[in-house]
């Protein structure tokens, strides 16, 4: 009876709008949504609303000066993108092998500790999107103890701006190893924590499981990377694929799922967030002493005790922040496993103190395409936790 | 077994301008015309096999080239199975700014071919949706053109903006 | 409520000072935040919200996502020009009285991004009660924004409200 009630009703579909301004999406981003009653025929994404001109900016400071507008591109790990524009001029500069090892085992830990930093970030804002409050308050103290780690080092909870090219800002304070490992006992005993919150929680699995998922061969098409691509079934991970810094010295595993769905990729960045505590206690443990910047006055600068005592070392302070580091003509692509997937500066020089081009690869450009594609189908309540599985920043996309 | 530059060049010959393994990554310009051609076999080779095309971007060669190669578009590509990679350009010029769009090799270059209309002009011939991405519709001017002041304010909006 | 009809029935001739104090007093400890977050003083306003450094304290912990609902519209993140238009569609939709709170460096003046794409602080498009800098700025310089907030509105006259729409409406159509 109800049935045939349903099939004599005139329905058609209705087009709802998810505008930029949403409780439920962390970042900017807008959805147009053409439903029927609950169920999504398409959705249209649509970006841009943080589009800051960050390759314009680049083209118009110094080497050096594009440092602060790294950091701003995926806010959440702000260290990752500053390494990966480093190693990228470094290799244009020809100086990849002659870095000291105690400036790329800082950099491996901080990165790792951006990682930390990010999944926390991303976890728990999408907790909260969907409705458990507890585990977000959980996440955020635990990311404030990464951030006390990471202020103890550069100065800034989130805007490092501590690599340099040629080698770091500063070095790494008196006592940082204890107050690590402090810091990794507590967030061990908040991994549990969230994993009883939400690991075997029926309401949290029936909103994970089965929602949002892609296929392997869509995942690879869409050029998906990092830990969605993880979830999908693919093993890529740049770490392993084409080491760099310190990672083929360390012994970490990288956690791949089957399903590809929402859960998967809850599990792999949880699983990350483990190893990335692996990574920085190995890289500590044989921790180099030495010096922390390559030791060429045309690249880095002198110390200051040389340049307020040497001429050369003045003047070689003065050319590179008036003219910038004279990087000679050239292209080079540099990929880096960010906590979003690959991140890679393409950089274009054309001799002289100022880049030509400076491109970053972002990786949740290419997740955010796949997004109508992924919720086609499903309910409306199915874009939550899939748009905070992709964690969207807004920075890293919109540049 | 030779390098991918020379494996390219060997099978397209004339479509290929020229090659470079600066710093260590394989480089092939290519003619415009064949360069959906090469794409394809790049990615249907079994030698070959680049699965993911991780980036796709122009640069403004503004006064470094002549006006028939001012852009230059830019395919970064990996294989998954080889775990090789490759930069494949194409020089687009300033007056007849279009190309082929590689929409239908791989999925994902939808978006990343709107972003190169959207801030260099560059138009994709067979592009599905080719409208802006990053900027606003009534925006006039592609941005990253190395003719476009960094502060140029566009009228629409606010009286100091 | 009386005492708008007391406010416009009275005008600018009457100042009301017991009333207004304790009107002000309700007010100041009980803000309902809209935080429009867009980029990465996000992250810092999940910081302030969060355990360590605790927004419910001063009584302002409830964001309420309609603006019909809200009172303090949070600005939080680089405003470009293509957000300019919903932000001021969405202070326009606030009910009165309603305050608006500068969050970070690219509110107060643009920030660090001159350039084609940004606004140059949204007090060319709002008008705005309490600015804090920084990049993104610390949580305790956020608090002490608040309390200065807490101090104009618990000195606020009736007569001031209601303010009217924002001064100036982004002619772009998104």
């Amino acid at each position: 009876m109800m049935k045939d009630n349903r099939m004599d009703l005139h329905t058609e579909p209705f087009v709802l709008n998810m505008g930029p301004s949403h409780p439920a999406t962390h970042g900017t981003v807008r959805f147009l949504l053409k439903m029927d009653g609950e169920r999504i025929l398409h959705c249209e994404t649509e970006i841009g609303y943080l589009h800051r001109g960050f390759e314009k900016h680049c083209e118009n400071g110094t080497w050096t000066q594009v440092f602060p507008y790294t950091d701003r591109l995926n806010y959440n790990s702000a260290i990752q993108n500053n390494v990966a524009y480093a190693l990228a001029a470094e290799k244009l500069l020809g100086i990849t092998g002659k870095m000291p090892e105690r400036c790329t085992a800082i950099r491996t830990i901080m990165c790792e500790l951006a990682r930390l930093a990010d999944h926390y970030t991303g976890l728990g804002a999408s907790m909260l999107e969907l409705g458990a409050l507890t585990a977000f308050l959980y996440f955020v103290e635990a990311r404030e103890l990464v951030w006390d780690l990471i202020e103890s080092v550069c100065g800034a909870r989130l805007t490092s701006n501590y690599v340099r090219i040629g080698g770091l800002s500063t070095d790494l304070p008196e006592g940082f190893a204890a107050h690590t490992k402090q810091v990794f006992a507590t967030n061990r005993v908040f991994w549990t924590e969230f994993d009883k919150l939400l690991t075997k929680n029926r309401i949290f699995l029936d909103r994970m499981r089965d929602t949002g998922a892609l296929s392997r061969e869509d995942s690879i098409a869409f050029g998906f990377t990092g830990p969605l691509l993880r979830a999908a079934g693919v093993e890529y991970d740049v770490r392993k694929a084409h080491p760099y810094l310190m990672y083929d010295q360390v012994d970490f595993d990288v956690p791949v799922g089957f399903a590809g769905d929402n859960f998967d990729r809850y599990l792999v960045r949880m699983e990350e967030i483990n190893q990335s505590i692996r990574i920085v206690e190995q890289v500590l443990a044989k921790l180099p002493s030495g010096p922390i910047n390559v030791d060429d006055p045309a690249v880095r600068n002198p110390s200051k005790e040389a340049v307020k005592s040497r001429m050369e070392s003045m003047i070689f302070h003065f050319k590179n922040t008036i003219e910038g580091i004279q990087i000679p003509a050239g292209e080079v692509y540099v990929p880096t496993e960010g906590s979003n997937g690959e991140v890679g500066f393409y950089l274009v020089s054309v001799g002289g103190g100022k880049p030509w081009k400076c491109r970053v690869r972002p990786p949740c450009f290419a997740l955010t395409q796949a997004v109508g594609e992924m919720v086609k189908g499903g309910f409306l309540s199915d874009i939550i936790p899939t748009f905070d599985m992709v964690n969207l920043i807004g920075g890293e996309c919109d540049r | 077994m030779a390098e991918l530059r020379e494996q390219v060049k060997r099978k397209f010959g004339d479509a290929v301008l020229s090659t470079h393994a600066d710093f260590g990554d394989q480089t092939v310009l290519l003619r415009k015309e064949s360069a959906l051609e090469v794409m394809r076999w790049l990615r249907d080779d079994p030698s070959m096999l680049f699965n993911f095309m991780m980036d796709l971007t122009a640069v403004d060669y503004l006064g470094k080239k002549p006006g028939d190669q001012r852009f230059e578009v830019v395919y970064h590509l990996y294989s998954l199975k080889h775990n090789h990679r490759i930069r494949v350009k194409a020089p687009v010029a300033e007056d007849d700014p279009t190309i082929d769009s590689v929409v239908s090799i791989w999925k994902g270059a939808d978006w990343f071919e709107r972003e190169a209309w959207d801030l260099y002009g560059i138009i994709f011939k067979g592009h599905p949706n080719l409208k802006r991405i990053l900027l606003y519709e009534e925006f006039v001017g592609h941005p990253l053109r190395k003719e476009y002041p960094i502060r140029k304010r566009q009228p629409l909006i606010g009286p100091e903006n | 409520m009386e005492e708008l009809d007391i406010e416009a029935a009275l005008g600018d001739s009457v100042i009301l000072t017991q009333v207004d104090r304790i009107i002000g007093w309700g007010r100041k400890y009980s803000f309902f935040l809209y935080p429009f977050i867009t980029a990465c003083c996000g992250m810092e306003f999940m910081s302030v919200a969060g355990p360590r450094y605790d927004l419910d304290r001063f009584g302002a912990a409830l964001p309420r996502f309609s603006p019909r609902q809200a009172d303090l519209l949070f600005v939080v993140g680089t405003i470009s020009h293509k957000q300019a238009p919903i932000l001021t569609k969405v202070y326009n939709q606030m009910a009165e009285p309603k305050w608006v709170f500068a969050f970070g460096a690219c509110v107060c003046s643009g920030g660090m991004y001159n350039n084609y794409s940004t606004v140059q602080g949204i007090d060319t498009i709002l008008p705005v009660d309490v600015y804090v800098p920084g990049c993104p700025p610390r949580p305790e310089m956020v608090f002490d924004g608040l309390i200065k907030l807490q101090e104009l509105v618990q000195n606020e006259r009736s007569s001031k409200w209601p303010r009217g729409k924002a001064p100036y409406e982004p002619r772009v159509k998104r």
